[in-house]
């Protein structure tokens, strides 16, 4: 059924759609309307779970570890300082194979102070271990966090819903909520056979010497790669149950002849979609929305962006020191391809500076002089450099 | 689970629990280790039914080099500073299924005083029903000893050593036990591992309260307070009859029993018998100095208590773990 929904009051009505039993969260901006809705449904008695107000997202991410532990589907959300803050516990989670479902809500890290939008938190985790899917609109972000609770508890994986802070989290849109029938068919009851049980005694987490972590480490690497039909099965799963076309790994559109793409992470592919359609003087230009990072389709990419001579990464965080961060995994992807599309690199829209639609005539403009080679941030105003730099 | 039907497993491991132990030997802790005797003790009078929560720390490491395991209970090991927070969450989900199995969260004091503080005033403020046990070896014996906010004044650790400035730590040990009865729990007590009827007795009581319970249970660790591990116990006990460690109980905040001192110890005699208190024994005005300041702690805790017996008791500090027919050996 549709409703005109905040992106956040979507995600607190997809997260109850997926009867979690323990949600465990605590607020930071802009994740804080995600938690203030899922409150209000325990409050109004429409989600039946246990919701504890932790007193940091260092044990928000804690007790949902412990409540799969012990048998129970369970959420958390946070972003930002929240992600850094429970980093620790993000791993454990996905060493030990916990699967549960975070929504992180897009946002830049401090210092200096950002409360704005950037992808700069989870791509701080990129290596925790968890799969990472991005959203590009708020109904993508209600159907990936159904899927991804599919996808956890297929792999044993803790899967993080990555929605734009702001841009997604804080706007109204019309959304196609799924009904509750449609939601159990996709998720059936929660069961995790490593919970613990006192009739079948084991011990989770222990030390694991030389002699063993290494296949560890390899099996945790296998099982997300392993992962990479399994979201794409979650996909069909929910397009035949909801009747909307669902993306996969990644998504591509605009023209089939095009020789340039420009891929992103995020929101950042609708501003891109509406001005491939207001301007139609640029050459015809292929859009490739990313949507799992972790694990990294590297052949799916491959074959997105066959024919491409050119290809833009454009994205909304930077690693200092080294440039682009999704553009560096994406030159890495195509580093033993023939022919491969020559990669230009832009960050954009750091801590919520606004990505126009005009960015789309910047790009092909910078295209045109051989900029992003390796590395560029194309929306910088030099003018507001600090004097000493 | 059905937990009333009438045949099942869970009840009957319950009938079980006073033969039960959920911690095998074979552990590579070290000889006279209090932590290990003191996580045994637990786990035999808090029975089957039970998952527990470890932070990181000495017994986690001992206890778990995989692929073996001493454990004999559902056991988990996240991380050093999140066994409250993590203990929530299986307390949370146990609730939400339905089910009466217990859970208790265990920690040393780096993981409780320090470190883990954080997640357990959390875990005690939102009224989880949940035993946290912390063994209490007063530093941080898996590094290697460094000085931890449990740490006795004056007592030299690799991070607090004595030279010739320092006369070893040169703050005074948290009072931990008070701080979590702040909290307005319904029950928080201290015990020794040299009083293990009185460990039994009090995890027994913890479990069968509603809501959150701290056990803080003073653990000697003979490497790393110096002293030959066949004397573990009684360097514990002497931490008691010198009222060096209160053994009390607080309900809601408010003191509700202590174990009475029947024949009170100067406190150089448990000092004089590990080596982390050795430079208090020099010749000199410091270390008189130092001596003297312990002792007032404990006279000073003595008073605060109202430790000093009046009359010869079978709770108190001689009589709490001496065999007395018919009586309180298995409290």
């Amino acid at each position: 059924m549709q409703h005109a929904l905040e992106g956040s009051q979507a995600l607190a009505r997809a997260v109850s759609l997926c009867r979690p039993q323990v949600i465990a969260a605590y607020p930071i901006t802009p994740q804080t309307h995600i938690v203030e809705n899922l409150s209000r449904l325990v409050a109004d008695g429409e989600l039946d779970c246990e919701l504890v107000s932790v007193e940091s997202e260092f044990s928000a991410a804690s007790v949902v570890l412990g409540a799969v532990a012990g048998g129970s589907r369970a959420y958390t959300a946070s972003s930002s300082q929240g992600i850094l803050l429970m980093a620790e516990v993000l791993f454990n989670i996905a060493g030990l194979r916990i699967p549960l479902v975070m929504t992180c809500a897009n946002r830049a890290l401090s210092g200096p102070l950002s409360i704005w939008n950037d992808q700069q938190d989870s791509m701080a985790v990129r290596d925790a271990g968890w799969v990472q899917l991005y959203c590009t609109s708020n109904q993508e972000a209600v159907d990936t966090t159904i899927q991804a609770y599919r996808i956890a508890e297929l792999c044993e994986l803790p899967v993080m819903v990555c929605v734009d802070g702001f841009t997604l989290t804080h706007t109204l849109e019309v959304i196609d909520l799924p009904e509750s029938e449609q939601v159990d068919r996709m998720l059936p009851e929660f069961r995790f056979e490593r919970a613990l049980d006192p009739l079948n005694p084991i011990s989770i987490g222990t030390l694991v010497s030389p002699d063993y972590f290494t296949e560890i480490r390899y099996s945790h690497h296998s099982a997300l790669l392993e992962a990479l039909p399994v979201i794409e099965q979650a996909a069909q799963e929910w397009q035949a149950i909801s009747g909307r076309e669902q993306p996969a790994l990644l998504r591509c559109s605009g023209p089939e002849q095009a020789r340039i793409g420009i891929l992103t992470l995020g929101s950042v592919a609708g501003t891109l979609e509406a001005a491939l359609e207001l301007y139609t003087d640029e050459p015809a230009t292929r859009l490739i929305a990313l949507r799992s990072f972790r694990p990294f389709p590297s052949a799916a990419l491959q074959v997105a962006c066959e024919g491409l001579t050119d290809l833009v990464v454009l994205e909304r965080a930077v690693c200092p020191g080294s440039g682009g961060i999704l553009g560096s995994e994406v030159r890495a992807a195509f580093s033993e391809v023939a022919d491969a599309p020559r990669v230009h690199n832009f960050s954009v829209g750091l801590g919520g500076r606004d990505v126009p639609l005009d960015i789309y005539p910047r790009l092909h403009a910078a295209l045109r002089n051989g900029d992003g080679l390796p590395y560029a941030i194309l929306d910088l105003e030099p003018e507001r450099l600090p004097a000493s730099a | 689970m059905n937990e009333t039907s009438d045949n099942n497993p869970l009840r009957e491991l319950r009938k079980l629990q006073p033969r039960f132990s959920g911690m095998e030997s074979g552990h590579r802790a070290c000889l006279g280790c209090g932590e290990a005797l003191a996580a045994r003790l637990v786990t035999e009078a808090a029975g089957p039914d039970v998952i527990y929560a470890n932070a990181t720390g000495c017994l986690e490491v001992f206890t778990t080099a995989w692929p073996e395991s001493a454990w004999r209970v559902a056991w988990m090991h996240s991380l050093f500073e999140n066994a409250a927070a993590i203990a929530a969450g299986m307390e949370a989900a146990l609730k939400r299924q339905g089910k009466a199995t217990r859970v208790i969260a265990m920690g040393g004091d780096g993981g409780t005083f320090d470190i883990g503080f954080q997640a357990l005033s959390g875990m005690l403020e939102r009224g989880h029903n949940v035993l946290y046990v912390c063994f209490d070896n007063e530093a941080y014996m898996n590094t290697g000893i460094q000085r931890s906010g449990s740490t006795p004044h004056a007592a030299a650790t690799t991070t607090s050593p004595a030279g010739k400035l320092r006369m070893g730590k040169r703050h005074l040990k948290k009072d931990i036990v008070t701080i979590v009865a702040a909290h307005h729990i319904p029950y928080a007590a201290t015990a020794s591992v040299a009083y293990p009827s009185d460990i039994r007795k009090k995890v027994r009581r913890a479990l069968a309260i509603d809501g959150p319970t701290f056990l803080h249970i003073h653990s000697p660790c003979p490497l790393g307070w110096g002293h030959d591990g066949s004397l573990s116990i009684e360097v514990a006990r002497l931490a008691v009859q010198t009222g060096l460690f209160p053994v009390i109980e607080l309900e809601r905040g408010g003191l509700a029993g202590v174990m009475p001192i029947r024949e009170l110890r100067p406190v150089t005699d448990y000092l004089a018998i590990q080596q982390r208190f050795r430079h208090l024994f020099a010749d000199n005005a410091r270390a008189r100095e130092e001596l003297e300041h312990l002792q007032a702690l404990a006279d000073h805790n003595i008073e605060f208590y109202q430790l000093r017996g009046t009359h010869p008791d079978t709770r108190d500090t001689e009589g709490a773990d001496t065999v007395t027919r018919g009586g309180m050996r298995w409290a």
